[in-house]
Protein backbone atom coordinates (compact mmCIF):
# COMPACT_ATOMS: atom_id res chain seq x y z
CA UNK A 1 0.00 0.00 0.00
CA UNK A 2 1.38 3.67 -1.07
CA UNK A 3 1.68 6.39 1.62
CA UNK A 4 -1.56 8.50 1.27
CA UNK A 5 -0.53 11.35 3.95
CA UNK A 6 2.51 11.85 5.96
CA UNK A 7 3.22 13.92 8.75
CA UNK A 8 7.39 15.49 8.91
CA UNK A 9 7.96 16.96 12.28
CA UNK A 10 4.73 18.64 12.75
CA UNK A 11 4.34 20.50 15.88
CA UNK A 12 0.94 22.86 16.62
CA UNK A 13 1.18 25.51 19.30
CA UNK A 14 -1.35 28.44 20.46
CA UNK A 15 1.02 31.82 21.73
CA UNK A 16 3.25 29.47 24.46
CA UNK A 17 1.07 26.79 24.86
CA UNK A 18 2.11 23.19 22.71
CA UNK A 19 -0.61 21.24 21.30
CA UNK A 20 1.01 18.38 19.19
CA UNK A 21 4.71 18.18 19.54
CA UNK A 22 7.21 16.60 16.90
CA UNK A 23 4.54 14.49 14.94
CA UNK A 24 6.09 11.82 12.23
CA UNK A 25 3.75 9.65 10.81
CA UNK A 26 2.53 8.28 7.59
CA UNK A 27 -0.90 6.96 6.69
CA UNK A 28 -1.08 4.27 4.28
CA UNK A 29 -4.05 4.50 1.76
CA UNK A 30 -6.84 1.91 2.26
CA UNK A 31 -6.09 1.81 6.27
CA UNK A 32 -8.88 2.62 8.80
CA UNK A 33 -7.20 4.80 11.41
CA UNK A 34 -8.39 4.95 14.83
CA UNK A 35 -6.90 7.62 17.07
CA UNK A 36 -7.76 7.52 21.11
CA UNK A 37 -6.26 9.52 23.81
CA UNK A 38 -7.53 11.55 26.49
CA UNK A 39 -9.17 14.57 26.67
CA UNK A 40 -6.78 17.64 25.61
CA UNK A 41 -4.29 15.17 24.17
CA UNK A 42 -4.44 17.05 20.86
CA UNK A 43 -6.96 14.39 19.12
CA UNK A 44 -9.24 17.68 17.69
CA UNK A 45 -6.25 19.29 16.59
CA UNK A 46 -4.45 15.74 14.84
CA UNK A 47 -8.02 16.22 13.20
CA UNK A 48 -8.02 19.47 12.21
CA UNK A 49 -4.81 19.43 10.43
CA UNK A 50 -5.67 16.80 8.28
CA UNK A 51 -8.71 18.35 7.69
CA UNK A 52 -7.07 22.07 6.90
CA UNK A 53 -8.71 24.15 8.96
CA UNK A 54 -5.72 24.77 10.70
CA UNK A 55 -2.17 24.38 9.39
CA UNK A 56 1.03 23.15 11.50
CA UNK A 57 3.08 25.85 13.58
CA UNK A 58 6.59 24.02 12.31
CA UNK A 59 6.87 21.18 10.14
CA UNK A 60 5.27 19.69 6.56
CA UNK A 61 2.39 17.70 6.42
CA UNK A 62 2.09 16.03 2.50
CA UNK A 63 -0.96 14.27 1.16
CA UNK A 64 0.22 12.03 -2.16
CA UNK A 65 3.74 14.31 -1.86
CA UNK A 66 2.71 16.99 -2.22
CA UNK A 67 2.03 19.53 1.06
CA UNK A 68 -1.69 20.14 2.26
CA UNK A 69 -2.93 23.97 2.20
CA UNK A 70 -4.62 25.04 5.27
CA UNK A 71 -8.00 25.08 3.93
CA UNK A 72 -10.63 22.10 3.85
CA UNK A 73 -11.11 20.75 0.27
CA UNK A 74 -13.34 17.94 -1.60
CA UNK A 75 -10.15 16.16 -0.89
CA UNK A 76 -11.06 15.56 2.16
CA UNK A 77 -14.38 14.28 3.53
CA UNK A 78 -15.63 14.95 6.98
CA UNK A 79 -18.61 13.64 9.46
CA UNK A 80 -18.98 14.99 12.79
CA UNK A 81 -20.27 14.46 15.76
CA UNK A 82 -23.35 16.98 15.02
CA UNK A 83 -24.30 19.58 12.78
CA UNK A 84 -22.71 17.49 10.02
CA UNK A 85 -26.13 18.22 7.54
CA UNK A 86 -27.80 20.80 6.76
CA UNK A 87 -31.18 21.56 8.23
CA UNK A 88 -32.81 22.96 5.11
CA UNK A 89 -32.17 20.32 3.05
CA UNK A 90 -34.10 17.03 2.76
CA UNK A 91 -31.63 13.76 2.35
CA UNK A 92 -31.31 13.66 -0.90
CA UNK A 93 -30.70 17.86 -1.65
CA UNK A 94 -28.49 17.34 1.44
CA UNK A 95 -26.47 14.68 -0.86
CA UNK A 96 -26.39 16.38 -4.07
CA UNK A 97 -25.05 19.57 -2.64
CA UNK A 98 -21.71 18.45 -3.35
CA UNK A 99 -22.19 17.95 -6.71
CA UNK A 100 -23.83 20.70 -7.03
CA UNK A 101 -20.73 23.20 -5.87
CA UNK A 102 -18.57 21.31 -8.47
CA UNK A 103 -20.71 21.76 -11.57
CA UNK A 104 -22.33 25.03 -10.72
CA UNK A 105 -20.19 27.86 -9.47
CA UNK A 106 -22.31 30.43 -10.10
CA UNK A 107 -25.80 28.99 -9.16
CA UNK A 108 -25.06 26.88 -6.63
CA UNK A 109 -27.72 24.70 -8.01
CA UNK A 110 -27.95 22.07 -11.19
CA UNK A 111 -31.25 21.67 -13.42
CA UNK A 112 -32.20 19.35 -15.91
CA UNK A 113 -30.53 16.20 -17.23
CA UNK A 114 -27.34 17.02 -14.89
CA UNK A 115 -29.41 17.84 -11.93
CA UNK A 116 -31.67 14.36 -12.85
CA UNK A 117 -28.10 12.59 -12.92
CA UNK A 118 -26.52 13.82 -9.89
CA UNK A 119 -29.99 12.92 -7.60
CA UNK A 120 -29.24 9.17 -9.26
CA UNK A 121 -26.38 9.31 -8.37
CA UNK A 122 -27.16 10.62 -4.90
CA UNK A 123 -29.95 8.06 -4.66
CA UNK A 124 -27.59 4.92 -5.11
CA UNK A 125 -25.59 6.62 -2.35
CA UNK A 126 -28.35 7.07 0.11
CA UNK A 127 -29.55 3.79 -0.87
CA UNK A 128 -25.74 2.41 0.21
CA UNK A 129 -26.28 3.70 3.95
CA UNK A 130 -29.99 2.87 4.34
CA UNK A 131 -31.26 5.82 3.53
CA UNK A 132 -33.31 4.68 0.64
CA UNK A 133 -36.61 5.39 1.60
CA UNK A 134 -36.03 8.88 3.57
CA UNK A 135 -34.85 11.02 0.50
CA UNK A 136 -37.28 13.60 1.28
CA UNK A 137 -37.14 13.50 4.78
CA UNK A 138 -35.67 16.61 6.45
CA UNK A 139 -32.65 15.87 9.03
CA UNK A 140 -35.24 17.47 11.82
CA UNK A 141 -37.32 14.29 10.79
CA UNK A 142 -34.54 11.70 11.31
CA UNK A 143 -32.98 10.15 14.31
CA UNK A 144 -29.53 10.65 15.15
CA UNK A 145 -28.13 7.52 13.32
CA UNK A 146 -30.00 8.52 10.16
CA UNK A 147 -28.41 11.80 10.15
CA UNK A 148 -25.04 10.24 10.53
CA UNK A 149 -26.05 7.55 7.70
CA UNK A 150 -26.68 10.74 5.89
CA UNK A 151 -23.01 12.76 6.82
CA UNK A 152 -21.60 9.50 5.84
CA UNK A 153 -23.67 9.79 2.07
CA UNK A 154 -22.82 13.53 1.32
CA UNK A 155 -19.15 12.93 2.34
CA UNK A 156 -18.49 9.84 -0.03
CA UNK A 157 -20.64 11.40 -2.92
CA UNK A 158 -17.63 13.64 -3.76
CA UNK A 159 -15.38 10.45 -3.60
CA UNK A 160 -12.93 11.91 -0.63
CA UNK A 161 -9.10 10.60 -0.75
CA UNK A 162 -9.77 10.51 2.90
CA UNK A 163 -12.76 10.53 5.27
CA UNK A 164 -12.15 11.90 8.53
CA UNK A 165 -14.85 10.96 11.27
CA UNK A 166 -14.67 12.91 14.52
CA UNK A 167 -16.19 10.65 17.04
CA UNK A 168 -19.08 9.97 14.52
CA UNK A 169 -20.64 7.82 17.00
CA UNK A 170 -20.40 9.90 20.25
CA UNK A 171 -23.91 10.77 20.14
CA UNK A 172 -25.71 7.23 19.25
CA UNK A 173 -27.14 4.53 21.65
CA UNK A 174 -25.70 1.55 21.68
CA UNK A 175 -27.77 -0.34 19.42
CA UNK A 176 -27.48 1.64 16.40
CA UNK A 177 -23.86 2.41 17.16
CA UNK A 178 -23.12 -1.25 16.55
CA UNK A 179 -25.05 -0.75 13.09
CA UNK A 180 -23.03 2.24 12.25
CA UNK A 181 -19.93 -0.06 12.92
CA UNK A 182 -21.28 -2.53 10.81
CA UNK A 183 -22.21 0.23 7.79
CA UNK A 184 -18.74 2.01 8.19
CA UNK A 185 -16.80 -0.95 8.14
CA UNK A 186 -18.49 -2.17 5.09
CA UNK A 187 -18.37 0.59 3.30
CA UNK A 188 -14.77 0.95 4.36
CA UNK A 189 -13.73 -2.35 2.50
CA UNK A 190 -16.60 -2.22 -0.50
CA UNK A 191 -15.29 1.37 -1.53
CA UNK A 192 -11.09 1.31 -0.63
CA UNK A 193 -11.55 4.49 1.53
CA UNK A 194 -9.06 5.93 3.82
CA UNK A 195 -10.42 6.72 7.07
CA UNK A 196 -9.33 8.47 9.86
CA UNK A 197 -11.67 8.36 13.01
CA UNK A 198 -11.04 10.01 16.29
CA UNK A 199 -12.68 8.52 19.16
CA UNK A 200 -13.61 8.72 22.80
CA UNK A 201 -14.85 4.76 22.89
CA UNK A 202 -11.68 2.64 23.07
CA UNK A 203 -13.31 -0.53 22.07
CA UNK A 204 -14.66 1.10 18.98
CA UNK A 205 -11.11 1.82 18.49
CA UNK A 206 -10.08 -1.53 18.29
CA UNK A 207 -12.85 -3.20 16.72
CA UNK A 208 -13.18 -0.79 13.93
CA UNK A 209 -9.30 0.11 13.09
CA UNK A 210 -6.46 -1.39 11.04
CA UNK A 211 -4.41 0.29 13.15
CA UNK A 212 -4.85 2.16 16.64
CA UNK A 213 -2.71 5.38 17.27
CA UNK A 214 -2.99 6.57 20.82
CA UNK A 215 -2.33 10.51 21.65
CA UNK A 216 -0.58 11.92 24.32
CA UNK A 217 2.47 13.25 26.06
CA UNK A 218 5.63 12.16 26.51
CA UNK A 219 6.57 14.18 28.66
CA UNK A 220 4.69 16.16 31.57
CA UNK A 221 6.34 19.12 33.80
CA UNK A 222 4.07 19.46 36.54
CA UNK A 223 5.37 23.48 36.77
CA UNK A 224 4.27 24.05 32.91
CA UNK A 225 2.07 21.29 32.24
CA UNK A 226 1.35 22.74 28.73
CA UNK A 227 5.13 23.50 27.57
CA UNK A 228 4.83 19.73 26.59
CA UNK A 229 2.70 18.52 23.79
CA UNK A 230 1.53 15.46 22.18
CA UNK A 231 2.44 12.78 20.14
CA UNK A 232 2.36 9.27 18.92
CA UNK A 233 2.51 7.50 22.04
CA UNK A 234 1.35 4.05 20.60
CA UNK A 235 1.25 3.02 17.05
CA UNK A 236 -1.01 -0.59 17.05
CA UNK A 237 -1.35 -2.52 13.72
CA UNK A 238 -4.22 -4.73 14.39
CA UNK A 239 -4.39 -8.13 13.17
CA UNK A 240 -6.46 -8.32 10.06
CA UNK A 241 -9.78 -9.55 10.74
CA UNK A 242 -11.62 -12.39 9.33
CA UNK A 243 -14.97 -10.13 7.68
CA UNK A 244 -18.50 -11.00 8.94
CA UNK A 245 -20.65 -13.70 6.53
CA UNK A 246 -21.17 -11.61 3.14
CA UNK A 247 -25.13 -11.84 3.92
CA UNK A 248 -24.28 -10.08 6.47
CA UNK A 249 -23.70 -6.92 4.32
CA UNK A 250 -27.08 -7.02 3.50
CA UNK A 251 -28.50 -6.41 6.47
CA UNK A 252 -26.06 -3.35 7.31
CA UNK A 253 -28.18 -1.96 5.15
CA UNK A 254 -31.89 -2.93 6.18
CA UNK A 255 -32.84 -1.54 9.43
CA UNK A 256 -33.23 -4.77 11.82
CA UNK A 257 -34.15 -3.33 15.09
CA UNK A 258 -35.97 -1.01 13.15
CA UNK A 259 -34.95 1.36 15.51
CA UNK A 260 -33.05 3.52 13.62
CA UNK B 1 -53.15 21.56 39.87
CA UNK B 2 -50.08 23.16 39.68
CA UNK B 3 -50.89 26.46 37.31
CA UNK B 4 -47.33 25.09 34.84
CA UNK B 5 -49.15 22.46 34.18
CA UNK B 6 -52.72 23.93 33.10
CA UNK B 7 -52.73 23.37 29.66
CA UNK B 8 -55.15 25.61 27.63
CA UNK B 9 -57.31 24.10 24.93
CA UNK B 10 -57.61 25.54 21.57
CA UNK B 11 -61.42 27.04 22.52
CA UNK B 12 -60.50 27.93 25.90
CA UNK B 13 -57.48 30.37 24.31
CA UNK B 14 -60.17 31.96 21.94
CA UNK B 15 -62.37 32.55 25.21
CA UNK B 16 -59.64 33.66 27.61
CA UNK B 17 -57.92 36.00 25.52
CA UNK B 18 -60.88 37.48 24.34
CA UNK B 19 -61.85 38.31 28.04
CA UNK B 20 -59.85 41.35 28.94
CA UNK B 21 -60.37 42.73 25.42
CA UNK B 22 -63.90 42.36 25.99
CA UNK B 23 -63.66 43.55 29.45
CA UNK B 24 -61.93 46.94 28.48
CA UNK B 25 -64.36 47.98 25.90
CA UNK B 26 -67.05 46.98 28.32
CA UNK B 27 -65.27 49.55 30.52
CA UNK B 28 -64.51 52.14 27.83
CA UNK B 29 -68.13 52.13 26.92
CA UNK B 30 -69.53 52.24 30.81
CA UNK B 31 -67.28 55.70 31.14
CA UNK B 32 -68.46 57.00 28.09
CA UNK B 33 -71.86 56.49 28.85
CA UNK B 34 -71.48 58.49 31.81
CA UNK B 35 -69.80 61.24 30.37
CA UNK B 36 -72.47 61.71 28.07
CA UNK B 37 -75.19 61.21 30.64
CA UNK B 38 -73.28 64.69 31.77
CA UNK B 39 -72.42 66.31 28.91
CA UNK B 40 -74.16 64.93 26.00
CA UNK B 41 -71.41 67.25 23.71
CA UNK B 42 -68.43 65.38 25.33
CA UNK B 43 -65.52 64.56 23.33
CA UNK B 44 -63.14 62.94 24.89
CA UNK B 45 -64.64 59.60 25.14
CA UNK B 46 -67.15 59.37 22.09
CA UNK B 47 -69.73 56.83 22.16
CA UNK B 48 -69.24 53.87 19.28
CA UNK B 49 -72.40 55.63 17.33
CA UNK B 50 -70.37 58.80 16.76
CA UNK B 51 -67.49 57.34 15.97
CA UNK B 52 -69.30 55.33 13.20
CA UNK B 53 -70.79 58.65 12.22
CA UNK B 54 -67.68 60.00 11.57
CA UNK B 55 -65.65 57.27 10.13
CA UNK B 56 -68.38 56.72 7.98
CA UNK B 57 -67.78 60.61 5.99
CA UNK B 58 -64.15 59.27 5.91
CA UNK B 59 -65.11 56.23 4.76
CA UNK B 60 -67.58 56.85 1.92
CA UNK B 61 -67.89 60.49 1.39
CA UNK B 62 -65.06 62.17 -1.33
CA UNK B 63 -63.43 64.87 0.38
CA UNK B 64 -64.24 68.01 -0.81
CA UNK B 65 -60.59 69.24 -1.88
CA UNK B 66 -59.18 66.12 -2.93
CA UNK B 67 -62.27 64.06 -4.23
CA UNK B 68 -60.22 61.65 -2.41
CA UNK B 69 -62.20 58.89 0.10
CA UNK B 70 -59.81 60.39 2.81
CA UNK B 71 -59.47 57.01 4.82
CA UNK B 72 -58.41 54.66 2.04
CA UNK B 73 -56.36 57.28 0.90
CA UNK B 74 -54.54 57.34 4.05
CA UNK B 75 -54.05 53.68 4.35
CA UNK B 76 -53.09 53.43 0.43
CA UNK B 77 -50.20 56.29 1.84
CA UNK B 78 -48.87 55.38 5.03
CA UNK B 79 -48.48 51.37 3.63
CA UNK B 80 -46.78 52.53 0.50
CA UNK B 81 -44.95 54.00 2.90
CA UNK B 82 -44.20 51.22 5.18
CA UNK B 83 -44.32 48.14 2.35
CA UNK B 84 -41.08 50.52 0.46
CA UNK B 85 -39.39 51.40 3.67
CA UNK B 86 -39.69 47.29 4.97
CA UNK B 87 -38.64 46.41 1.46
CA UNK B 88 -35.70 48.37 0.98
CA UNK B 89 -34.29 47.44 4.83
CA UNK B 90 -35.50 43.71 3.99
CA UNK B 91 -33.38 43.50 0.87
CA UNK B 92 -30.78 45.26 3.18
CA UNK B 93 -30.42 43.31 6.13
CA UNK B 94 -30.40 40.36 3.24
CA UNK B 95 -27.53 41.46 1.60
CA UNK B 96 -25.12 43.14 3.83
CA UNK B 97 -26.15 41.19 6.82
CA UNK B 98 -25.57 38.03 4.80
CA UNK B 99 -22.05 39.11 4.08
CA UNK B 100 -21.19 40.32 7.63
CA UNK B 101 -21.83 37.41 8.69
CA UNK B 102 -20.87 34.75 6.69
CA UNK B 103 -17.04 36.97 5.33
CA UNK B 104 -15.29 37.74 8.75
CA UNK B 105 -13.20 40.39 6.65
CA UNK B 106 -16.18 42.49 5.29
CA UNK B 107 -17.47 41.91 9.24
CA UNK B 108 -14.37 43.59 10.20
CA UNK B 109 -14.75 46.58 7.99
CA UNK B 110 -17.96 46.93 8.11
CA UNK B 111 -19.36 45.67 11.30
CA UNK B 112 -18.20 48.81 13.47
CA UNK B 113 -20.05 51.17 11.42
CA UNK B 114 -23.32 49.46 10.79
CA UNK B 115 -23.16 49.05 15.00
CA UNK B 116 -22.64 52.92 15.59
CA UNK B 117 -25.43 53.70 12.67
CA UNK B 118 -27.37 51.10 15.01
CA UNK B 119 -27.20 53.30 18.08
CA UNK B 120 -27.67 56.93 16.63
CA UNK B 121 -31.84 57.35 17.63
CA UNK B 122 -33.49 57.67 14.39
CA UNK B 123 -35.71 60.15 15.23
CA UNK B 124 -32.49 62.65 16.22
CA UNK B 125 -31.93 62.09 11.76
CA UNK B 126 -35.10 62.92 10.89
CA UNK B 127 -34.34 66.85 10.70
CA UNK B 128 -31.63 65.48 8.64
CA UNK B 129 -33.31 63.64 6.31
CA UNK B 130 -35.70 66.38 6.00
CA UNK B 131 -32.83 69.06 4.81
CA UNK B 132 -31.26 66.79 3.02
CA UNK B 133 -34.05 64.57 1.20
CA UNK B 134 -36.76 67.23 1.53
CA UNK B 135 -39.96 66.79 2.61
CA UNK B 136 -41.62 64.16 0.56
CA UNK B 137 -41.78 61.06 0.49
CA UNK B 138 -38.26 60.23 0.06
CA UNK B 139 -37.57 61.36 3.59
CA UNK B 140 -40.19 59.16 5.54
CA UNK B 141 -39.15 55.97 3.40
CA UNK B 142 -35.65 56.97 4.82
CA UNK B 143 -36.47 57.77 8.34
CA UNK B 144 -38.07 54.29 8.23
CA UNK B 145 -35.38 52.40 6.34
CA UNK B 146 -32.43 54.62 9.31
CA UNK B 147 -34.77 53.14 11.72
CA UNK B 148 -35.14 49.01 11.48
CA UNK B 149 -32.47 48.50 8.54
CA UNK B 150 -29.53 48.65 11.21
CA UNK B 151 -30.77 46.17 13.73
CA UNK B 152 -32.18 43.73 11.49
CA UNK B 153 -28.50 43.56 9.34
CA UNK B 154 -27.11 43.25 12.32
CA UNK B 155 -29.53 40.24 13.84
CA UNK B 156 -29.33 38.43 10.44
CA UNK B 157 -24.84 39.20 10.53
CA UNK B 158 -25.28 37.37 14.13
CA UNK B 159 -27.54 34.14 12.87
CA UNK B 160 -25.46 33.34 9.89
CA UNK B 161 -22.15 34.17 12.08
CA UNK B 162 -23.62 31.99 14.49
CA UNK B 163 -24.43 28.82 12.40
CA UNK B 164 -22.59 26.06 13.47
CA UNK B 165 -18.59 25.78 12.34
CA UNK B 166 -18.69 22.03 11.50
CA UNK B 167 -21.55 23.27 8.99
CA UNK B 168 -19.01 25.68 7.28
CA UNK B 169 -16.89 23.07 7.00
CA UNK B 170 -18.73 20.41 5.89
CA UNK B 171 -19.72 22.77 2.74
CA UNK B 172 -16.23 23.41 2.33
CA UNK B 173 -15.46 19.85 2.34
CA UNK B 174 -17.93 19.13 -0.41
CA UNK B 175 -16.61 21.46 -2.62
CA UNK B 176 -18.19 24.77 -1.97
CA UNK B 177 -16.43 28.48 -2.22
CA UNK B 178 -17.27 31.37 -0.62
CA UNK B 179 -20.11 32.17 -2.54
CA UNK B 180 -21.56 29.40 -2.39
CA UNK B 181 -21.64 28.87 1.37
CA UNK B 182 -23.42 31.77 1.18
CA UNK B 183 -26.23 31.21 -1.35
CA UNK B 184 -26.53 27.16 -0.52
CA UNK B 185 -25.62 26.98 3.34
CA UNK B 186 -25.95 30.69 4.98
CA UNK B 187 -28.82 32.30 2.99
CA UNK B 188 -31.67 29.54 3.42
CA UNK B 189 -31.22 29.21 7.35
CA UNK B 190 -31.32 33.06 7.35
CA UNK B 191 -34.63 33.16 5.57
CA UNK B 192 -36.83 31.94 8.17
CA UNK B 193 -34.83 34.72 10.69
CA UNK B 194 -35.12 37.11 7.95
CA UNK B 195 -39.05 36.95 8.37
CA UNK B 196 -38.87 37.09 12.16
CA UNK B 197 -36.77 40.07 12.09
CA UNK B 198 -39.29 41.91 9.63
CA UNK B 199 -41.97 41.43 12.53
CA UNK B 200 -40.18 42.56 15.06
CA UNK B 201 -39.37 45.37 12.93
CA UNK B 202 -42.98 46.05 12.00
CA UNK B 203 -43.32 48.02 15.33
CA UNK B 204 -40.56 50.24 14.87
CA UNK B 205 -41.47 50.58 11.66
CA UNK B 206 -44.83 52.05 12.50
CA UNK B 207 -43.54 54.62 15.09
CA UNK B 208 -40.95 55.97 12.45
CA UNK B 209 -43.94 56.20 9.52
CA UNK B 210 -46.66 57.64 12.13
CA UNK B 211 -43.78 60.47 13.51
CA UNK B 212 -42.56 61.14 10.17
CA UNK B 213 -46.31 61.43 8.81
CA UNK B 214 -47.00 63.84 12.01
CA UNK B 215 -44.09 66.18 11.49
CA UNK B 216 -44.46 66.99 7.65
CA UNK B 217 -46.87 65.38 5.00
CA UNK B 218 -50.52 65.87 4.13
CA UNK B 219 -51.90 62.75 3.30
CA UNK B 220 -51.45 59.37 6.01
CA UNK B 221 -53.29 57.49 9.06
CA UNK B 222 -50.24 59.53 11.19
CA UNK B 223 -51.11 62.37 9.48
CA UNK B 224 -54.36 62.43 9.99
CA UNK B 225 -54.50 61.28 13.79
CA UNK B 226 -52.05 64.28 14.23
CA UNK B 227 -54.17 66.61 12.17
CA UNK B 228 -57.51 65.81 13.88
CA UNK B 229 -55.90 66.02 17.48
CA UNK B 230 -56.61 69.95 17.32
CA UNK B 231 -60.42 69.22 17.13
CA UNK B 232 -60.03 66.60 20.05
CA UNK B 233 -61.57 64.52 17.44
CA UNK B 234 -61.39 61.03 19.89
CA UNK B 235 -64.23 60.07 17.12
CA UNK B 236 -61.61 59.86 14.60
CA UNK B 237 -58.28 59.33 16.61
CA UNK B 238 -59.64 55.79 18.31
CA UNK B 239 -60.99 54.19 14.91
CA UNK B 240 -57.78 55.08 13.38
CA UNK B 241 -55.33 53.83 16.81
CA UNK B 242 -58.05 50.64 16.16
CA UNK B 243 -57.12 50.20 12.32
CA UNK B 244 -53.60 50.68 12.35
CA UNK B 245 -53.49 48.01 15.39
CA UNK B 246 -55.23 45.21 13.38
CA UNK B 247 -53.28 46.31 9.95
CA UNK B 248 -49.94 45.60 12.14
CA UNK B 249 -51.47 42.31 13.46
CA UNK B 250 -52.56 41.42 9.89
CA UNK B 251 -49.18 41.36 9.12
CA UNK B 252 -47.95 39.88 11.95
CA UNK B 253 -50.02 36.88 11.02
CA UNK B 254 -49.35 37.29 7.68
CA UNK B 255 -45.50 36.67 8.17
CA UNK B 256 -45.91 34.25 10.44
CA UNK B 257 -47.54 31.95 8.46
CA UNK B 258 -45.05 32.65 5.76
CA UNK B 259 -42.81 31.27 7.20
CA UNK B 260 -44.95 27.95 8.51
CA UNK B 261 -45.50 27.50 4.31
CA UNK B 262 -42.12 28.62 3.30
CA UNK B 263 -40.28 27.11 5.86
CA UNK B 264 -41.20 24.32 7.40
CA UNK B 265 -38.13 22.66 8.55
CA UNK B 266 -37.44 25.45 10.56
CA UNK B 267 -40.65 25.07 12.41
CA UNK B 268 -39.92 21.84 14.50
CA UNK B 269 -40.37 18.28 13.73
CA UNK B 270 -44.05 18.43 12.61
CA UNK B 271 -44.21 19.39 9.14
Amino acid sequence: MSTLLSFRDVWVEYGDRIIIEKLNLEIEEGSFVSVVGPSGAGKSSFLRLILGQEGPSQGTILMDGTPLKPECGPDRGVVFQRYSVFPHLTALRNTILGMECEKAPVFGRLFGSARRAAEEEAREMLTAVGLGHSLDLYPAQMSGGMQQRLAIAQALVKRPRILLLDEPFGALDPGIRADMHKLIRSLWRERALTIVMVTHDIREAFTLGTRVLALDKRRHDPHAPHRFGATVVYDLPMRERPEEESDESEIITIDVNSNN
Amino acid sequence: MRWVNRQVGRGGRVLLGAVPILLLLLIYIVMAANRHAMNPADKILPLPGAMAQSMSALLFVPDQLTGQLVFWADTLASLQRLGIGLGISTLMALTVGLALGALPPVRATFGPLVTGIAVIPPIALLPILFIALGLGETAKVALIVVGIAPVMIRDIAAHVGALPREQIIKALTLGANSWQVMIRVALPQAMPRLLHAIRLALGPAWVFLISAEAIASDVGLGYRIFLVRRYLSMDVILPYVAWIALLAILMDLALTFLSRRLFPWAHGESH
